[in-house]
């Protein structure tokens, strides 16, 4: 399997604040990785790295081939060639749901009116919200808007997808319908980079599991590895599964 | 003294020739002032420093002048400048310079509610746009535009409607707005109160009906 994205050496700062020291890993095809750690760790700024709405100041972010660092990269090209969903998810509040699907599909990607709206409904079927196409994000539940995100993402057929922390701001009996959307992207074979706390969701889907903390990657190993042998692990991650998986 | 507003029913016609002039200054300058203050808000917000110092100062500079300053200046100025530009030497009139000082004049002040209206988009928005593949002009135009200006609707339209009063100043260079017909057709008959009176009144009327058509569109829109 060829590495989809590779991180090498990312350094970023805040002015003096360094936020990222010497992250290096990388998302190989078809393979699921999620990123955990506590928050401020800098898992949230490393994603955004990768398609660029973060600058980095040292290090390469190489995407399908192309550095995302080099200014002479097409950013817009390659972002829309890379689907992210957000925490607070960002459906445009101003347009409907099927508008929502298919602005960028028309605006970026040149389709068709009827092609981009054809697609956005399948994709709406299938994260199960046929029926809402006509309503506005407002009208929808957290758990529902992060799904039109999801699906908002997929029309644009990305090589990839960056998950941004996609359940943290739900109600939880609305976690598990975001997962399940989730999930089954993974079993379809996605490339997939989710900064998760859902440590239920890293075990049954993820390939790896990275950690990070204060900025730097602390782990980075198969999944097995991480959940299985928990001594095995830096006391700082020992700490962090201790007290997330209590609950 | 008795007052007589009889006369004010056969000068009508001439009265409403004087607020179509008003209102068709109106909405020039209130659509050119949206255009240039929308862009002078973006330069203000973008990462060149250039453009941003730029459009700070043009705002503070037409922020800090009367208005009366600004028709008058541009009265003599804008024939003269715009005989340069078209080599056509045939004299503009008062109403094109009068345009041209309140759509400057007034993109300052519109610029700076844009400006409030787009910081009050959140960060995320943009980003999304970002992440989708859209442009900076893309993200502004198909996404944070038209959010930004639902939102400061209530205060574009507030500020339209001081203008609105402001557009009485053209009067300065001879204009034949509302108020200036009514204060000449007064003059005239010899009914100067009268004419004032009335015109006071229209102006009141529609300032004040807008305002609380104005109040409730912002009622609406906050729920």
């Amino acid at each position: 399997m060829s590495a989809m994205i590779s991180i090498n050496n990312v350094s970023k700062w805040y002015g003096d604040f360094q936020v990222l020291t010497d992250c290096t890993t990388g998302v190989k095809k078809g393979e699921v990785v999620v990123v955990c750690g506590p928050s401020g760790s800098g898992k949230s700024t490393l994603i955004k790295c990768v398609n660029a709405l973060e600058p980095f100041q040292k290090g390469e972010i190489i995407v399908d081939g192309i550095s995302v660092g080099d200014p002479k990269t097409d950013l817009p090209k390659l972002r829309s060639r890379v689907g992210m969903v957000f925490q607070h998810f960002e459906l445009f509040p101003h347009l409907s749901i099927t508008e929502n699907l298919a602005i960028a599909q028309v605006k970026v990607l040149g389709r068709s009116q009827e092609e981009a709206r054809d697609k956005g409904l399948k994709l709406l079927d299938r994260v199960g919200l046929k029926a809402h196409a006509h309503k506005f994000p407002g009208q929808l539940s957290g758990g529902q808007q992060q799904r039109v995100a999801i699906a908002r993402a997929l029309a644009m057929d990305p090589i990839a997808m960056l998950f941004d922390e996609p359940t943290s701001a739900l109600d939880p009996e609305m976690i598990n319908e975001v997962l399940d959307v989730m999930t089954e992207l993974a079993q379809e074979g996605m490339t997939m980079m989710c900064v998760t706390h859902e440590m239920g969701f890293a075990r049954r889907v993820a390939h790896r599991v990275i950690f990070m903390d204060k900025g730097a990657i602390v782990e980075d190993c198969e999944k097995d590895a991480f959940f299985g042998d928990i001594n095995a692990r830096s006391e700082r991650a020992r700490q962090f599964l201790s007290k997330i998986l209590q609950h | 003294m008795a007052l007589d507003f009889s006369q004010i029913i056969p000068a009508l016609p001439g009265l409403a020739d004087g607020m179509a002039l008003t209102l068709k200054l109106l909405v020039m300058a209130v659509g050119g002032g949206v255009v240039l203050g929308t862009l002078l808000a973006l330069a203000r917000l973008s990462d060149n420093l250039l453009l941003s110092r730029l459009a700070k100062w043009y705002v503070n500079y037409f922020r800090s002048i009367p208005l009366l300053l600004v028709i008058s200046w541009f009265y003599l100025v804008v024939p003269m400048v715009l005989s340069w530009i078209t080599g056509d030497l045939t004299p503009v009139g008062a109403f094109t310079s009068c345009l041209v000082a309140f759509v400057m004049f007034e993109a300052a002040y519109f610029s700076e509610i844009v400006r409030a209206g787009i910081q009050s988009i959140s960060r995320g928005q943009i980003n999304a746009a970002y992440a989708l593949g859209m442009t900076y002009s893309q993200a502004m135009r198909l996404v944070i535009l038209p959010q930004a200006f639902r939102k400061m609707m209530p205060l574009l339209l507030q500020q339209s409607i001081i203008l609105f009063q402001d557009t009485s100043l053209v009067y300065a260079v001879g204009l034949m707005d509302f108020l200036n017909t009514a204060r000449s057709k007064g003059d005239i008959v010899g009914l100067p109160h009268e004419f004032l009176l009335f015109a006071g009144a229209v102006y009141f009327v529609i300032s004040f009906g807008a305002s609380q058509c104005v109040k409730r569109l912002q009622k609406r829109l906050a729920v």
